[in-house]
């Protein structure tokens, strides 16, 4: 059942779809070679020039090194090693100490990327963000940094969270030198601490407050990008409070806790063009995992409007990317949104509200499989269960391991426990794929006709109906109940009447977009000179 | 090693945080719900926690957001999980059905805990309701009375649905007296039952628009003349309204919604708020 879903990321990090080539046992041959001391000409330019960078404030420059000859030269030079160690490079920054942080935050980034971390080095990668947190929470920070770098910063923090986790619940295989490791480094990528970082970015930076002032006009945030052009201060605490929500978001989606994760989104607003577009990585983030939560919470339609919306985008606009290292990241979040957009059409059939591009694409990768969903037999269940596993969040057991008993491997725990849950609901919807068909054909049919139909009795039948209805009208977060299917119906003491629901376009909100997407064209145009 | 983060729970901090955001620093202890909502990963709160379960459960008060706080807080650390805690918190999320909330429950509980009688009988109940079984539901919930007694009644609800009893035992006595001195043996587990007949008033308002008595009797788990009194009840309170059926059967006629009257369904899709109208008044004008 769980053969796919594969946790085993010790090998290498599935984001990226390069291995190292130097595989499992290359760790101890590529040391001989590997000098942490030794700086290559490249390097010693790279870090002095980025140094002076990020003390000029220039962004724009900071941006194209830290994207650009980063990747090139590991690319390069750091294939199947780590780059030089911060004690190495640290002469050349002046030993600043906030660089150094920086950079050995992008140096065990890269050792997870492209190598595979020792359980030493992910304790240390922990006691650099607790550093570098540390420093930034003190608000003493005073750089401005790309939000392409901020966001990886969040991003990665709860990869690492979400990696260790599973690294220290395969117990089965580990060395007593690895025990010992985690016997005493208890505290290293504790929940507590990761949760309570990012709540703590939150809060310092009052970025609540900020897109709150925002609304009323208040505030520049969203317009600049999040970037102060004019004081030039610093936009660091800032913009991590900001990916922070994301942060909890994803984090809250691992442990389970689907409510409390969309809370923590709350106030950033997707409707409506945000900073979170400008990083794509942060986009599609925030849409995987908010539509995932509307998914478990049955706010079926919903989930379906943010995977249209932004499976959409990706589709336009992902040709910008194929050079960038979040590409392959992109691509895998891509397909595990038209794995659960075709659960989501599957447990609740909509017409007409999917993106023609879209639904051609759908349509194209899993059209035998949601038929086959729609079935409702045994083959359906596994159709559902391989789906959900391949789209599914790496989902983690919190708690510290007990390593004074058996040692055995719990990774899969908490992923068996959603999907179970999961399997659960869609078993409690079996009869309403069958209703809805019928009611498709009639506009008004009595009770004891259909239940005859649907092989039945009618006591049975009331049954059903009412679950359609509760099943199909979901609670949103205000309590408010909100309509799901596409066919509705009511009854009257013993006759269905059967009412087809129109699809809604969004009309206004389409209008709103391309007038001021014109309008920034139109006004580029003018400032375009002819001579 | 770095235990940096412990710095970020103590009071201190929080005093501290006050102090950063240009507050006076508070001394005074924070609320429940406030602890939620400033301070949730801490692991010092869990006692608060367990004791505001028994405080909703008591008072008739209930707040998700702190629940699934003592949820997440036991997921933590499991050592400190109380299965009678968890399973006062299912029970308060089954009363609020139609939310999902016992669903989100369920995801933050471990199999292994999930694996116990009680719980296995919550879950039991629970699909039942799902799937709109009402009459297995009633079969199992008078089977398991003990486990739902933990939840008192609602007085004024109470004598809402059995307004019968009262007016009976007046008549015989001719002596004035409170519901609460005639019945109070039949309180224990009537808040649950009231939760649930709500919503299954509700699953009933969704679907029809004249339901059959028998249908609404099993529905609800009322029969003869306290159903009369409740519909009585309703009738004057609700917006319901008796008909003759096919037959010589009693039919109620639900109060008109959007979901049982499609005539009424608003088309509010399409409108949009005004904040973001605002944003094309520089274009427009």
């Amino acid at each position: 059942m769980a053969n796919s879903y594969d946790y085993d990321d010790a090998s290498f990090d599935s984001r990226y779809a390069r291995p190292p080539s130097s595989g499992q046992g290359g760790g101890a041959a590529a040391e001989l070679i590997y000098d942490p001391n030794f700086v290559p000409d490249s390097v010693k330019t790279f870090v002095v020039h980025l140094y002076r960078h990020i003390r000029e404030k220039n962004v724009y420059e900071i941006h194209q090194m830290y994207e650009g000859s980063f990747q090139r030269l590991s690319d390069r030079m750091f294939r199947e090693n780590p780059w030089p160690s911060v004690e190495a490079i640290a002469p050349y920054v002046d030993n600043d100490h906030v660089f150094c942080l920086l950079y050995r935050e992008m140096w065990f980034r890269h050792v997870y990327a492209r190598l595979a971390p020792t359980g030493q080095q992910r304790v240390e990668s922990w006691d650099n963000y607790c550093s570098l947190f540390g420093v930034v929470l003190h608000g003493v920070v005073s750089m401005q940094l790309p939000n392409q770098w901020l966001w990886d910063m969040v991003d990665e923090f709860v990869y690492q969270f979400q990696s260790y986790c599973q690294y220290r619940a395969k117990l089965k295989n580990k060395t007593e030198e690895e025990l010992q490791l985690l016997r005493q480094y208890d505290q290293a990528w504790n929940v507590y601490g990761v949760l309570n970082y990012l709540q703590a970015l939150v809060e310092k930076s009052a970025i609540v407050d900020i897109l709150e002032r925002e609304k009323d006009g208040l505030e520049q945030f969203t317009a600049t990008d999040g970037y102060d052009y004019e004081g030039g201060t610093s936009n660091v605490l800032k913009m991590l409070g900001y990916y922070s929500m994301i942060g909890l978001l994803r984090v809250h989606c691992l442990l389970g806790d689907y409510h409390t994760g969309l809370k923590c989104l709350g106030p950033i607003d997707i409707s409506q063009q945000g900073v979170y577009m400008i990083v794509i990585g942060s986009h599609i983030s925030i849409i995987y995992h908010y539509g995932f939560a509307n998914l478990m919470l049955r706010r079926y339609v919903e989930a379906i409007r943010e995977f249209n919306k932004i499976l959409l985008y990706i589709l336009k606009y992902k040709q910008y990317h194929q050079k960038s290292p979040q590409y392959d990241q992109i691509l895998k979040k891509n397909e595990q949104m038209y794995a659960l957009l075709a659960i989501c059409l599957s447990l609740c059939p909509q017409s007409n509200i999917i993106e023609e591009n879209v639904n051609i694409q759908l349509r194209d990768k899993y059209n035998e499989k949601m038929t086959k969903m729609l079935r409702y037999d045994d083959e359906a269940y596994a159709v559902y269960d391989e789906l959900f596993t391949y789209a599914c969040p790496k989902f983690i057991t919190p708690s510290a391991p007990v390593l004074e008993e058996s040692l055995i491997n719990y990774n899969q725990d908490a992923y068996r426990l959603q999907l179970k849950l999961f399997l659960y609901e869609v078993k409690q919807q079996q009869s309403l794929s069958g209703l809805r068909s019928f009611l498709k054909l009639y506009s008004a049919i009595s009770i004891g006709k259909l239940a005859a139909y649907m092989e039945v009795d009618e006591s049975t039948m009331r049954t059903i109906l009412l679950a359609y209805k509760h099943k199909m009208h979901s609670v949103d977060s205000d309590g408010k109940i909100i309509p799901n299917a596409d066919i509705d119906f009511y009854i009257s003491e013993d006759i269905i009447h059967v009412v087809e629901s129109k699809p809604t376009k969004h009309y206004g909100d389409y209008f709103l977009r391309q007038v001021l997407k014109f309008e920034e064209m139109i006004s580029e145009l003018d400032r375009v000179k002819l001579d | 090693m770095a235990k940096c983060w412990h710095l970020l729970l103590s009071n201190s901090w929080l005093l501290g945080f006050d102090r950063a955001m240009g507050r006076e620093p508070q001394q005074v202890s924070y609320t429940v719900e406030q602890l939620v909502s400033v301070n949730p990963y801490n692991p010092d709160i869990l006692t608060e926690l367990e004791n505001y379960v028994n405080e909703q459960v008591s008072s008739q008060t209930y707040s998700l957001d702190a629940n699934l706080c003592l949820l997440r807080l036991y997921q933590f650390d499991p050592t400190r999980l109380s299965i009678a805690i968890v399973v006062r918190i299912l029970i308060k999320a089954l009363m609020a059905m139609p939310a999902p909330d016992f669903s989100l429950c369920l995801f933050l509980i471990p199999e292994p805990v999930q694996a116990d009688e009680q719980i296995k009988t919550l879950i039991v109940l629970s699909h039942y309701l799902e799937t709109a079984r009402f009459r297995q539901f009633w079969d199992e919930a008078a089977k398991n009375h003990s486990l739902l007694e933990v939840v008192p009644a609602n007085v004024d609800g109470y004598i809402a649905n059995h307004l019968g009893l009262v007016s009976i035992k007046e008549e015989l006595n001719n002596v004035e007296m409170t519901v609460i001195q005639l019945s109070y043996g039949h309180f224990s587990g009537a808040g649950f039952e009231q939760a649930i007949q709500a919503y299954a008033i509700h699953v009933l308002s969704l679907s029809y628009q004249k339901v059959p008595r028998p249908v609404l009797a099993e529905t609800i788990n009322i029969e003869g003349l306290s159903l009369d009194k409740f519909i009585e009840y309703h009738v004057a309170n609700s917006g319901w309204v008796l008909e003759k059926g096919t037959g010589r059967s009693q039919l109620i006629v639900l109060p008109r919604n959007e979901f049982n009257h499609p005539g009424l369904k608003k088309n509010s899709s399409d409108g949009m708020p005004f904040e973001h109208i605002t944003r094309i008044f520089p274009v427009l004008s």
